[in-house]
């Protein structure tokens, strides 16, 4: 399976530059890429490939600046999925032994692909368990869709300590859904 | 929180990024660990007296060069092992012929050494504390290149262990190189290879703690 490298890469430059038009388009493929990517290599845990896309999708954002811009992209989307898909196993076979499975997988037919969208492990519940000065930053840029320079007026940090916020705030929150998965 | 949600979320605090800055960042902490080691070897261990005279020696040379062109390899390799998906290509082959070379002047120095002289070539005066102070001068230069992995996203996590620790132990040899009075290819050969490899090890053992992201 191959991505549509040269489109991927080139939205790929564009978001490096900062365009939001051009991530959005770029998370959208990206999104659909992993989803097929992860259905294929875990036919059997289903339920697991929500919450892993959405946790592939925040170590990308965290580690975009690892791409190499002269290199192809597929390589570094697979390396990241194939890395983050072998420590949920690892964790899973863990947790496993020690409380063995009592669900056992009863629903065959649970509605998975119906509620494709929605994971388990709830990231606005865990944006909730960070401090003020992460939550807040997030929030305002995310859910009221502020601008950094608002945000920073609103809530009385300067604009590089909003930055700061939102980013350390998304890592912390990647290293949170990582324990609790 | 949907998918959808999330994305919108990361398009909303994309920030550009710029490669400049990310790599200063990195030189800065570099910096620090060579600082560091210069230290360890400098204050604690101090510089050979005999170095002004040492540096007339061909010798001096060799081992100056070995070091230092075992370092550059070793940091790009681990520049390589800290970005997901990326390849050694030729760098371990090239790692090796480094060794190899060296080798070869320790084998040829032995060879034209008579017997008797043979064993102080390949010993020196220090071999027993040799690789031990070489890991002990790396040991900020490891430091300062676990914490720029930590921000960078290798996916073999062992590999990048032992990947900066190799890459600490041979800009340590070399820093190390300013305090030690050895100059005899088979002992550079033998001993500082240990010394780099000694961080290394280290390095495989902790990688997946260390690095785990």
């Amino acid at each position: 399976m191959q991505l549509q490298e040269e489109r991927l890469r080139s939205l790929m430059l564009q978001s490096l530059t900062g365009d939001a038009a051009s991530y959005r388009l770029f998370l959208g493929e990206l999104t659909a890429h992993l989803r097929l990517f992860l259905r294929r290599r875990l036919r059997r845990l289903p339920e697991e490939i929500e919450d892993l896309v959405q946790e592939l999708l925040l170590a990308i954002h965290n580690q975009r600046h690892t791409y190499d811009a002269t290199q192809p992209l597929t390589p570094w989307v697979h390396a990241i999925a194939r890395y983050k898909l072998i420590d949920l196993l690892r964790r899973r076979s863990r947790t496993d032994s020690l409380n063995d499975s009592l669900d056992d997988r009863e629903e065959p037919f649970a509605a998975t692909d119906f509620e494709a969208s929605e994971a388990r492990y709830d990231i606005a519940k865990l944006l909730h368990q960070l401090p003020d000065r992460q939550r807040l930053p997030i929030q305002y840029v995310k859910i009221e869709g502020r601008s950094v320079a608002d945000t920073a007026r609103r809530i009385g940090m300067s604009e590089s300590a909003v930055k700061i916020g939102i980013h350390r705030g998304l890592k912390a929150l990647a290293a949170k859904l990582r324990s609790v998965a | 929180m949907r998918t959808e949600d999330l994305t919108a979320m990361l398009v909303a605090s994309l920030e550009p990024i710029d490669p400049r800055r990310t790599k200063r960042r990195y030189i800065i902490r570099m910096t620090g660990g060579l600082f560091g080691a210069l230290c360890l070897a400098g204050g604690i261990l101090r510089l050979n007296p005999s170095l002004s005279r040492d540096v007339l020696d061909t010798a001096f040379w060799i081992r100056e060069v070995f070091c230092a062109s075992v370092s550059v390899l070793a940091v790009l390799v681990m520049g390589r092992l800290a970005r997901p998906g990326s390849r050694l290509g030729l760098l371990p082959a090239s790692i090796a012929a480094v060794v190899l070379i060296m080798w070869t002047f320790g084998a040829t120095t032995l060879l034209s050494a008579s017997p008797g002289n043979r064993v102080p070539l390949l010993l020196g005066t220090t071999f027993a504390v040799c690789p031990f102070l070489i890991a002990f001068v790396a040991a900020p230069l490891f430091f300062a290149f676990v914490c720029i992995l930590k921000d960078l996203a290798p996916t073999r996590l062992r590999w990048a262990g032992a990947g900066a620790g190799f890459a600490a132990g041979s800009i340590g040899a070399l820093v190390y190189s300013l305090h030690c009075p050895e100059l005899a290819a088979p002992f550079i050969g033998v001993w500082y290879l240990l010394g780099m490899l000694i961080p290394t090890a280290i390095g495989a053992l902790l990688g997946a703690r260390l690095l785990h992201w």
